[in-house]
């Protein structure tokens, strides 16, 4: 009796807890809605499966607990009612499918006007490049990295001399233009990481990764490390700040270029990451 | 298809070999230290397990206290926190659970379940048991190194792992991890082909496929996979320890660590990652596999029923084992691989919740019109269905490639993991202790510390990780030794952190009374008999408890019906065991 009432308080207790707990994830700052309905729509299917399969079990721990003189039934198999519950959770696996793959097809198809930013990850701060008026990115490679390069632009690539480098400082954004996020590392494995906007994506020295959002709320977003990156990963931290047009255009002005940045060394052409 | 009805009475083969004679062990060393007897070889393997998953369990509490309680504890820094974090991983799921089913359970199982009288290769079980004690000689010396253990992660990730950025990775910590991993694999690889050569070559006269318990369908299909999974790992180690100690460049590309570069250049951190979780991902269900079967055998006992659709239990755990290596990749959708590769895992993944889904239904389909007897493993194989429900369906949250996204990373998959291959395999263990400690030792544990450990585990498991979901969902990211004052999450959430760091020191408290009530009832415990349980299959049908070297006395038992004849209409008893050759046979004898 007591084990039945426990399964169901387990029951009840969890969903009471979903609904009446005041964590949750913190409003949406991009368009990824749709990744926060198919989570939802997960939510729903998991809370039902979960709760009917306790429940059924708390009924037959009650209903069907030892007593003197009754005998368990006698019932090897049902193939009906097996194929029957593999056809009910076969639907409500593609439930969750569907909805999820479609949603995927749109996280990886970046819109052709995104603008491409660039985010350099190195231990333990974040670096951010913009492609300056020619509207491209430059070259890059790690091993062009020095003190005074420290992005490792190649300062052979004319591209390259017009681009804006931000080195450990805030990024800003200007609301509803999607971006492409491109992201790099100098040292290890990073990842580029803000709640508000729900994406995100490891960074991983050697080749360039990305992902698309579009920003859809102005305000300051802290950006966290989220690959375990060394001694100070949990001190990784940055700021986005997403702004409207003008603000953002002002910001903008303020930045300096890489040519202005240093005079860089020439260096032998090196094999170069196509940003 | 084999016949699986109860009563098939053919396919029991003549004996046309004689018997083999063991070798049987004159002293006291070869009786119990270097051993051949698959039961001391368990008993070995599991006291070694337990051993140093108590140190696992200790250095959880070092990482809660920091989480609940940030800036308390001076001697936690960040360096001891990945430290803590990285070697209670990696004992949990390689040193504890692994070696506990397999090397545990499996030893002391397979020969007792399937009618034989040990191994196949004696020496060779002997050998494995004692190059897994080296192995974790050897982790534990990492302890003691200078720089201390890896603090990579247990995932030991490159390039960090060998960097001088992450704790260890310079010094001997990370040498010594992967040297270990190499030992465990040589070890278990050599307990793991016994198990499958005995449970293929070593059955009993009539024990036919169709016929074996759960349990050891559970623990023969997780050690095939063992078997093909952990030579990925094997790879991964030999290569990252050359990358560390020879610099070759396996997994490290060109690279600029705190203002210098390396010599290392053109290899693929990705690369060892797909290595890894192909091992990995299997890995999850070499530890789950032998739960389902163990629990399937717990419940038909205890609710007196026969495990409701065999054949399809037996299927699932096949098809679940396939299946499962083809999903490893659903651990690196946020990893920068091609991003077409999430369409393909996401399938995968979310298809193997179909098998699974129908081990659950069928679980609880037995304790339908059951007897239910609410015993101590009773208890806690409803325990195990109730956290693997609820941690099997998060797992659909996060095999959904897009759904992932957010959530990877964050608290909500240390939540998840926890709950599906942390408590709910865990429970298992518990609930097959209370089940076969009668058999091992022939004495009962102690109700009453049964009891206040079951309510405080399962209770007190389940308030630790069910809310960790939550602090996730917030976007809270796992591995941060602490998160501070951030926009996203409000005060409330370091509250939730604090009650949860007492849930966990109140359950790891729980888990001294189970040690103690193992050692207290060695001697004071009641006395069990050979059938306590009432039970079918072979292992409790024994003519001596506990079972000595060879088992069975003079003549290995024949076997008649499949493991699951409970309540069978007629029958004098609630059980039929599987070596009665029922009321037809007894009339012609």
């Amino acid at each position: 009796m007591a084990v039945a009432l426990i399964l169901v308080l387990v029951v009840v207790g969890s969903i009471l807890f979903h609904i009446l707990s005041p964590w949750w994830w913190s409003p949406i700052a991009s368009n990824w809605g749709y990744i926060d309905q198919t989570l939802i729509i997960t939510f729903w299917i998991t809370g039902a499966v979960f709760s009917a399969v306790v429940l059924f079990m708390a009924y037959c721990v009650f209903r069907f607990r030892h007593r003197e003189g009754i005998k368990a039934d006698y019932n090897p198999e049902n193939k009906k009612l097996e194929s029957w519950l593999t056809a009910v959770t076969a639907v409500g696996v593609a439930a969750m499918l569907a909805p999820g793959l479609y949603v995927w097809s749109q996280f990886i198809t970046v819109p052709d006007d995104a603008t491409e930013v660039e985010v350099v990850g190195q231990q333990w701060q974040w670096n951010y490049r913009l492609p300056g008026e020619d509207g491209r990115l430059g070259k890059s490679d790690n091993r062009l990295v020095t003190y005074e390069n420290p992005l490792g632009i190649d300062p052979d690539d004319p591209y390259g001399q017009d681009d804006v480098v931000i080195e450990a400082a805030d990024l800003h954004l200007p609301i509803d233009k999607p971006v492409k996020m491109l992201l790099r590392s100098i040292d290890v494995l990073h990842d580029f990481y803000v709640p508000e906007f729900r994406a995100k994506m490891d960074m991983v020295p050697g080749t360039v990764t990305y992902f698309w959002f579009t920003p859809t709320r102005t305000g300051t977003f802290e950006v966290l490390c989220a690959e375990l990156c060394g001694t100070g990963h949990g001190y990784m931290r940055g700021i986005v700040m997403v702004d409207t047009e003008e603000d953002y255009q002002a910001w903008l002005d303020g930045q300096t270029t890489f040519a202005r940045l240093s005079a860089p060394p020439k260096v032998g052409a090196m094999d170069a990451v196509e940003p | 298809m084999v016949d699986a009805t109860p009563h098939a009475e053919q396919g029991i083969p003549p004996a046309e070999t004689p018997e083999l004679e063991l070798y049987h062990p004159r002293g006291w060393w070869t009786t119990y230290v270097f051993s051949q007897d698959a039961k001391v070889i368990a008993i070995q393997y599991s006291g070694t397990a337990l051993a140093i998953g108590l140190v696992a369990l200790v250095l959880s509490w070092l990482m809660r206290l920091q989480l609940g309680f940030p800036g308390t504890f001076d001697f936690i820094t960040p360096e001891a926190y990945y430290q803590f974090m990285t070697m209670h991983g990696m004992i949990m799921v390689i040193y504890l659970l692994t070696a506990l089913f397999l090397g545990g359970f499996g030893n002391y199982l397979i020969p007792l379940m399937v009618g034989a009288r040990d191994m196949v290769f004696p020496y060779v079980n002997m050998l494995s048991y004692w190059i897994y004690l080296l192995a974790v000689l050897v982790l534990v010396a990492s302890f003691f190194a200078p720089g201390g253990p890896t603090g990579a992660g247990w995932t030991l990730y490159p390039p960090q792992v060998i960097l001088s950025g992450t704790p260890g990775g310079q010094g001997a910590g990370i040498v010594l991890m992967l040297v270990s991993l190499i030992l465990f694999i040589i070890g278990f690889t050599m307990g793991g082909l016994n198990y499958v050569v005995t449970v293929i070559q070593g059955r009993t006269r009539g024990m036919t496929l169709m016929r074996m318990p759960l349990t050891v369908w559970g623990i023969f299909t997780a050690t095939v996979m063992a078997l093909l999974a952990f030579p990925a790992l094997f790879v991964a180690c030999v290569m990252m320890l050359f990358d560390r100690l020879l610099g070759t460049s396996f997994f490290m590309p060109a690279l600029v660590e705190m203002g210098e570069l390396m010599s290392y250049g053109g290899g693929s951190p990705i690369l060892f990652q797909h290595l890894f979780w192909f091992f990995g991902h299997p890995e999850v269900y070499i530890v789950a596999l032998p739960a389902f079967g163990i629990v399937s055998d717990l419940i038909s006992t205890h609710a007196r029923k026969n495990i409701f659709g065999y054949r399809m239990m037996v299927w699932a755990i096949v098809i679940i084992g396939a299946l499962s290596f083809v999903v490893w990749a659903h651990h690196m959708y946020v990893s920068g691989m091609h991003p077409w590769f999430g369409f393909f895992f996401a399938t995968t993944t979310l298809i193997i919740a179909i098998p699974t889904a129908i081990k659950v239904y069928n679980w609880v389909l037995t304790l339908w019109r059951g007897d239910i007897h609410l015993t101590l493993p009773m208890l806690f194989a409803l325990a195990f269905i109730v956290t693997f429900v609820n941690g099997g369906l998060t797992g659909l949250f996060l095999g959904n490639v897009v759904v992932d996204v957010p959530l990877s990373d964050t608290m909500f998959v240390v939540a998840h993991f926890h709950m599906v291959m942390g408590v709910a395999p865990v429970l298992v263990v518990f609930g097959a202790i209370y089940h076969w400690y009668p058999k091992i030792t022939g004495r009962m544990l102690n109700e009453a510390m049964g009891q206040f450990h079951f309510w405080v585990t399962f209770v007190g498991a389940y308030a630790i990780f069910f809310p960790m979901h939550y602090v996730g969902l917030v976007g809270v990211p796992r591995r941060y030794p602490e998160l501070g004052d951030v926009a996203f999450a409000t005060d409330s959430v370091h509250s939730l952190n604090a009650f949860i760091t007492i849930a966990a020191l109140t359950v790891g408290f729980a888990q001294m009374v189970f040690l103690f009530n193992l050692v207290w009832s060695l001697r004071n415990g009641r006395e069990a008999g050979g059938n306590p349980w009432r039970a079918t299959s072979l292992e409790w049908q024994t003519p001596t408890t506990p079972p000595p070297h060879g088992n069975w006395g003079a003549e290995r038992p024949v076997v008649y019906r499949w493991a699951y004849d409970y309540s069978v209409p007629g029958a004098p008893e609630d059980f039929i065991a599987q070596n009665d050759p029922g009321s037809r046979h007894r009339g012609a004898v």
